[in-house]
C-alpha cells in the first residue's frame, strides 16, 4: 500500500511574536517544525505501513528549507519524502495550494499508485482546513475529514473504516480507496524515530520538484495568480476601551471580597440576577 | 491564506492586494446574501441562525435578499428548519429535500450545495465553521474555484460591495481581513458564537421557497454510513451556549482543586470549562476546553480563576457580556478583557463566592 502524507512546515506559533509597531510576524529565529497536527496523520500512515505493508511517502510545498521537516519526517519512520518547491507557488492561498499538491499527487502516483493521501486537520498558521478537502475534490477521492480512529483497511476489497467526528457524535464509515483522511488531533502520539530511520534521513536522496517536474499543467492556476482571496490588511486586537472594575481587596476577607463582586457584577447586568434565580429555580 | 503561505515575498509588499476588482462578466448576475443552514440528525445548529442575524445586516448594507439554504431528508424537521429560517431573518430559503440528505456525507451535501450555488448565483455564501461546515466548504470551493475564508469572526461589505471577511491567525496574535477578488461567490466559514444569535421574529412574513432536486442515486455515493455514535454526555455540546460559565485555569494549582470550579458552576446553574493546560494535563475533557482551539464562548457570565488570558484563551471569551477574572497577578493578561478584577487567591476566593452566591440565590443545589 502506498500512502502519501501532506505535511507543512510551519513557524513554531508557541515562539512567535507579532512587532508592536508594524504588526507584522517576526519570524527571525522562530524555529520551524512540522505542523503539529500533520504528525498524527503521519503517525496513522505509518501504524497502517507496518501492519499492512507497502510505504510512506512525504509531501511538503514550500521554500528549499522545508527539505528540514521532509527530513525530520524520514527520520520518524517515513520512507520516502517529495518537496515542491518554485518561486511560481509564492503566496499561493489554499486553492492554489490543493492544485499544486494534487498535481504532484497525481505526478507520484505514476510511477507508485497512491491508495491514501493523509493531510493534517489543520495548520497553524492558515488555520483553514481547506487544503485537504481541495485536494480530495481535485483528484476526486473520497475525503474522510476529522477521522479519530482508522478503523480497518481491506486491502483486497479496497476499502476503509473510519470513526469521523461530527458535531453530536460519531460517524462510522466506510468508502473505497484511494480516499483522502484527515486525522483528529489526540487520535494516536507520534513515535520515536529509531536510530537507523535517523541514520537513513540524513543519507536519503530526496526529490525535489518544480513546477514542470510535479507536472503542473496550468502555471496561472499557482501562487499569487491561481489564489482568488488576498491579504487586505493585517492588525493587532484592538485593546478594549473601558478598563475592568476592581475589587478593592486590601485587608477584606474572603467574604467581603465575594459580596463585592457579586454586587458589581449584577450592577453591571441588571437583568442577570433575575435570569439565575430563575435558572437555580429550575423554572426554564 | 496567502499571507501564512507565503514562503518568500514574491511582489513588493501589498501584491494584489492593490490590484483593481474587476469583476469578469459572468459574474456580474451573482447576487444576494446566502447562508447554509446546517442541519444535522433533524437539528439544526444555532450557528445558522447567528448567521442569518449577521447575513442581514449584509444583504441590508447591499440591498439584496437574504437566503437561508436548507438541506434534509423529507420530513417535519427539515420544513421546520425552513419555517424557522424565515423568522430569523432569511427572505427566501432554497430547499433540497432528499432521503440522500438524512445524515452528512460530502458528496450529496457538496453537489446539492455545489447545483444551487450555479443555478441561482449569490455573491456571498455563509456557513459555519462546524466540522461539517468545513468539510463542506472546502468541497464546493474547490468545485466553483472561488475563494473562502476560514473561521471568520467578524464580517463586513466594503464600500465597492466586497465582502471583508477578517479572521484571526498565528493563533489570534493578529487578525486578517480577506477579500475574494474577482470570483464568486465570496465563501466564508463563521465561528459558532461570535456573531449575536439574532431575535427570533413569528410575525416575519413566510418568504420565497425555491426547491431544488438532488438528482442522485445511493448508488452514486461511494461512502457508505455504517452507524453513528451519538455523544454519552450531553452536556458537553451544552458549553458553547451557556448562559453563565465558570472555568479554571493552571493557577488553580492541582487537579483537586478543579472542584471549587465545579461547585460555583453548580450553584449557578452554569457550564464549567477551563485552559488548554488542564485538557494537557487531563483534569478535564478536550470538549470543555476554551478558546482558539477549543470552544467560543459567549455567556452572559464567564468567571475565569486562574486564568492567565493568553491570546489564545482570551478569542474565545471576547464576546462574554460579563468577564470576572481572579487572579492572584495584578499584572495578568486577563485583567485587561474582565470587566470586574479580583486580584487573590482563587482557592480562597472560589469557595467564598460559592457560598455568597449561594445564600443570594437561596438554593441549595446539591453539589456534584
Ligand atoms: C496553537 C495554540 C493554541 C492554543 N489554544 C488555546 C486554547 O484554545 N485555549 C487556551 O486556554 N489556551 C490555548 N493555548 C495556550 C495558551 O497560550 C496559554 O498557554 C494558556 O491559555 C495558559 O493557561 P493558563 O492561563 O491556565 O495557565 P498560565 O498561563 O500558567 O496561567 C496561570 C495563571 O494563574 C495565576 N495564578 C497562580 N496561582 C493562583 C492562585 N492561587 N489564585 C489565582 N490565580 C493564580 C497566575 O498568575 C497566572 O496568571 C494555545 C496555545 C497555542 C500555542
Ligand atoms: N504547503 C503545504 N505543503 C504540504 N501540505 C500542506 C501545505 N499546506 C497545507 N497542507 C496540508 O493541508 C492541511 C490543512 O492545511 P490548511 O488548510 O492550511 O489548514 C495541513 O495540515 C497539511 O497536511
Amino acid at each position: 500500500m502506498h500512502i502519501v502524507v501532506c505535511i507543512k512546515q510551519v513557524p513554531d506559533s508557541a515562539q512567535i511574536r507579532v512587532h508592536p509597531v508594524t504588526n507584522t510576524i517576526m519570524r527571525q529565529g522562530v524555529p520551524s517544525v512540522i505542523n503539529p497536527y500533520d504528525l498524527f496523520s503521519l503517525e496513522e500512515a505509518m501504524r497502517l505501513r507496518d501492519t499492512l505493508g507497502g510505504k510512506v511517502t512525504v509531501l511538503s510545498m514550500g521554500p528549499p528549507m522545508a527539505e528540514d521537516s521532509l527530513r525530520k519526517a524520514l527520520g520518524l519512520g517515513a520512507d520516502d519524502a517529495v518537496l515542491l518547491t518554485d518561486r511560481f507557488f509564492a503566496g499561493s492561498d489554499t486553492l492554489a495550494t490543493s492544485y499544486a499538491l494534487a498535481s504532484a499527487i497525481k505526478k507520484i502516483s505514476e510511477t507508485d499508485p497512491v491508495d491514501i493521501v493523509f493531510a493534517g486537520k489543520q495548520t497553524i498558521d492558515g488555520d483553514t482546513a481547506q487544503v485537504g478537502p481541495g485536494i480530495a475534490k481535485r483528484l476526486n477521492l473520497q475525503q474522510l475529514t476529522y477521522v479519530a480512529k482508522v478503523e480497518g483497511v481491506d486491502l483486497e476489497k479496497r476499502e476503509v473504516v473510519v470513526h469521523r467526528r461530527s458535531e453530536g457524535g460519531v460517524q462510522v464509515l466506510k468508502t473505497s480507496l484511494p480516499c483522502l483522511i484527515t486525522m483528529l488531533e489526540g487520535s494516536n502520539s507520534i513515535r520515536f524515530g529509531t536510530m537507523p530511520d535517523m541514520f537513513r534521513a540524513a543519507r536519503h536522496q530526496l526529490r525535489t520538484w518544480n513546477a514542470e517536474a510535479a507536472g503542473i499543467e496550468d502555471i496561472s492556476l499557482c501562487g499569487l495568480k491561481g489564489s482568488p482571496t488576498v491579504v487586505k490588511k493585517v492588525f493587532a486586537p484592538s485593546a478594549r476601551k473601558d478598563k475592568a472594575t476592581m475589587i478593592d481587596v486590601t485587608g477584606k476577607s474572603a467574604d467581603e471580597i465575594s459580596a463585592a463582586a457579586i454586587d458589581a457584577i449584577f450592577k453591571a447586568q441588571p437583568k442577570l440576577e433575575a435570569d439565575m434565580l430563575e435558572l437555580a429555580a429550575g423554572t426554564r | 491564506m496567502s499571507e501564512a503561505k507565503k514562503p518568500v515575498p514574491a511582489k513588493p509588499a501589498g501584491g494584489r492586494a492593490g490590484m483593481k476588482k474587476e469583476l469578469p462578466e459572468h459574474f456580474k448576475s451573482y447576487k444576494h446574501v446566502w447562508v447554509f443552514v446546517e442541519m444535522e440528525r433533524g437539528v439544526v445548529h444555532p450557528v445558522s441562525w447567528e448567521l442569518l442575524g449577521e447575513g442581514r445586516k449584509l444583504a441590508d448594507k447591499l440591498g439584496v435578499e437574504l437566503a437561508g439554504v436548507v438541506m434534509g431528508p423529507p420530513g417535519a424537521e427539515t420544513r421546520a428548519a425552513v419555517a424557522e429560517s424565515y423568522t430569523y431573518g432569511a427572505d427566501t430559503v432554497y430547499l433540497v429535500e432528499d432521503p440522500l440528505l438524512t445524515d452528512y456525507r460530502n458528496e450529496p451535501f457538496a453537489k446539492a450545495l455545489t447545483d444551487v450555488v450555479n443555478t441561482y448565483q449569490p455573491e456571498v455564501l455563509l456557513l459555519g465553521a462546524t466540522t461539517l461546515g468545513r468539510d463542506l466548504a472546502g468541497t464546493v470551493a474547490t468545485t466553483l474555484k472561488t475563494g473562502l475564508t476560514a473561521d471568520c469572526t467578524e464580517l463586513a461589505i466594503d464600500d465597492d460591495r466586497s465582502l471583508a471577511a477578517t479572521r484571526p491567525t498565528f493563533g489570534g496574535s493578529l487578525l486578517c481581513t480577506i477579500h475574494t477578488l474577482n470570483y464568486r461567490p465570496q465563501m466564508a466559514t463563521i465561528r459558532p458564537r461570535v456573531m449575536a444569535m439574532p431575535d427570533k421574529d413569528e410575525s416575519r412574513p413566510v418568504g420565497g421557497l425555491i426547491e431544488h432536486p438532488l438528482n442522485m442515486a445511493e448508488d452514486d455515493i461511494v461512502t457508505k454510513i455504517l452507524s453513528f455514535i451519538a455523544d454519552q454526555d450531553s452536556d458537553k455540546a451544552q458549553l458553547a451556549y451557556a448562559d453563565v460559565v465558570v472555568a479554571g485555569g493552571l493557577g488553580l494549582g492541582k487537579p483537586e482543586n478543579f472542584k471549587l470550579v465545579t461547585d460555583l458552576a453548580t450553584v449557578l446553574g452554569a457550564e464549567y470549562g477551563g485552559s488548554r493546560p488542564l485538557v494537557q494535563k487531563g483534569w478535564i475533557a478536550a470538549e470543555r476546553q476554551i478558546g482558539q482551539t477549543g470552544k467560543t464562548i459567549r455567556p452572559k457570565l464567564y468567571i475565569a480563576a486562574g486564568i492567565s488570558g493568553a491570546i489564545q484563551h482570551r478569542v474565545g471569551v471576547e464576546g462574554a457580556d460579563c468577564i470576572v477574572a481572579i487572579n492572584s497577578d495584578p499584572g495578568a493578561a486577563i485583567f485587561e478583557i474582565a470587566h470586574i478584577g479580583i486580584v487573590g487567591d482563587a482557592l480562597t476566593i472560589l469557595p467564598a463566592l460559592t457560598e455568597a452566591f449561594r445564600k443570594r440565590l437561596s438554593v441549595n443545589r446539591m453539589a456534584g
